[in-house]
């Protein structure tokens, strides 16, 4: 019974080792860019966390609001109270799963990430096109993608409208490392 | 016992969810957030917020205040009279701001230094409300020369405040400030004034939509001793828009110092001598912050 329970231990701990084939993030930025009639907007956050899981290929990603850095801080205020309103939702989240990602492969991949896109109070289902670069153990993972302000509820009061298009380019640059 | 061993085995391979990979991400981040937009500007009505302006920004701020509504159809309603002034803040950091100003009532030109010294937060860490420190000078201009008026020196001009700006948002839409009030005035006549002279501000911000609010302030002068005096009051509403803050207000004060405002102000709010005014700031971001570095406006 001993020996069972020593070899169940130890093939416990491979399989949760194979199971948590987990990547951390080492270094992250999320860019917005918006380009307005009156001036461009862009904004940069540093402190997004993300696991990827890379033997079931699933992905979270967890942004802070509040952590959007902007060169005018008026528009930074703006941002958190008037439209993302980041005291009432402070963070948004995705959780998706990637495809067309494997391993074991060297170089770029490109992929799709398929999940729940959570902001602002409202969660959309969304399909993100990337690319996925192995260097070694460490995975650099790119992302472009558009996104509706309409489609989370956030809406541009109208005197202000003319400085902010309806829809946000969003740039993801993150590198992972194993957990 | 075998059975469960390996079914408990055989499960641990499938022992997490998408769920859980966000639950370990949630879990490791817990820090605090600064409250911000306590309120919309670094004034209420006539005085302070506890707001300070954000490092590297600068605000031009233009206070205007018509004469008497009571005045009636001969002054046009009080629009043929004018009192204003003319300002700049800068923000040196987030948390400390300098001001010159110039006012049309006894020629004041007025200055001042305001610290945020405790911030309200929310999270790990949190504090309940802010607590901003303000210190003004105000040097009057008139009269001209000081032999104008009898036995007048240069230091007759000045007078001196200090003040603390306690306030707490509670929600979105309120906040509540205290205003604990000192001035001191260099000259007066002891007949209707008092040299030193202690005041208690209340004031306070309601959001009607994510632009507009309303809001009112009230400052109760402890060290009135004579009728010709009253304590200022007023109501306005806050108009935001891009990088200009409007404020329309309905106030018995025209002078927009803190002596003039609290000691000084000669109308009845209640007797209806009531002078509409605004005051309208356009902010600048003059020094960019470094990309990336974090900053809580």
């Amino acid at each position: 019974m001993r020996y069972f329970l020593f070899v169940a231990f130890l093939f416990l701990k491979i399989s949760s080792s194979i199971s948590q084939n987990r990547y951390t993030v080492e270094e992250s930025m999320v860019t917005f860019f918006s380009d307005g009639i009156v001036e461009d907007i862009v904004a940069e956050n540093k402190t997004v966390t993300s696991i990827f899981e890379a033997t079931k290929k699933d992905i979270a990603f967890l942004v802070r609001i509040k952590d959007f850095q902007f060169e005018k801080k008026l528009m930074q205020v703006h941002f958190n109270e008037k439209f993302l309103e980041s005291e009432k939702y402070p963070k948004s989240t995705f959780v998706g799963s990637i495809a067309g990602f494997d391993g074991s492969k060297e170089g770029v991949q490109h992929v799709t990430a398929t999940g729940k896109l959570f902001m602002h109070g409202v969660t959309r289902d969304i399909k993100i096109p990337g690319t996925i670069e192995k260097q070694g153990s460490k995975l650099i993972l790119k992302s472009k993608f558009m996104i509706k302000l309409a489609d989370y509820n956030i809406s541009i009061p109208q005197v202000v409208w003319q400085n902010i298009s309806e829809q946000v380019e969003v740039d993801l640059n993150f590198t992972y490392i194993p957990f | 016992m075998k059975l469960l061993l390996l079914i408990a085995v055989l499960f641990s391979f499938n022992a997490y969810g998408q769920d859980d990979l966000l639950k370990a991400l949630d879990s490791a981040k817990e820090e605090s957030d600064f409250t911000i937009a306590t309120f919309k500007g670094t004034r209420i009505i006539n005085g302070h917020s506890a707001e300070t302006k954000p490092k590297g920004t600068l605000e031009f701020i233009f206070s205007h205040r018509f004469g008497r509504i009571s005045g009636g159809w001969y002054t046009l309603y009080g629009l043929d009279d004018a009192f204003v002034r003319i300002g700049l803040d800068y923000g040196i950091t987030d948390r400390l701001s300098v001001s010159v100003g110039r006012n049309s009532i006894n020629k004041t030109l007025d200055g001042y230094v305001k610290y945020k010294v405790l911030r309200q937060k929310t999270g790990a860490d949190a504090f309940p409300f802010t607590v901003t420190t303000m210190g003004g000078v105000a040097y009057n201009i008139y009269p001209k020369a000081n032999s104008d008026i009898e036995g007048f020196e240069t230091v007759d001009r000045l007078a001196y405040t200090g003040q603390a700006l306690i306030a707490k948002k509670f929600n979105a839409k309120l906040s509540l400030q205290l205003m604990p009030t000192f001035i001191h005035k260099n000259a007066v006549d002891h007949t209707f004034d008092k040299n030193n002279q202690f005041a208690i501000g209340g004031a306070g911000r309601y959001k009607l939509t994510k632009g507009t609010a309303i809001t009112a302030e009230y400052y109760y002068n402890v060290d009135r001793i004579h009728p010709r005096y009253y304590d200022a009051i007023g109501f306005g509403f806050d108009i935001e828009t891009g990088g200009h803050v409007f404020q329309l207000v309905f106030t018995n004060a025209v002078g927009l110092t803190e002596r003039a405002f609290i000691t000084e102000t000669r109308d009845e709010f209640w007797n209806g001598d009531i002078h509409f005014g605004f005051n309208v700031t356009r902010t600048f971001q003059l020094k960019k912050d470094k990309k990336g570095s974090k900053t809580t406006p």
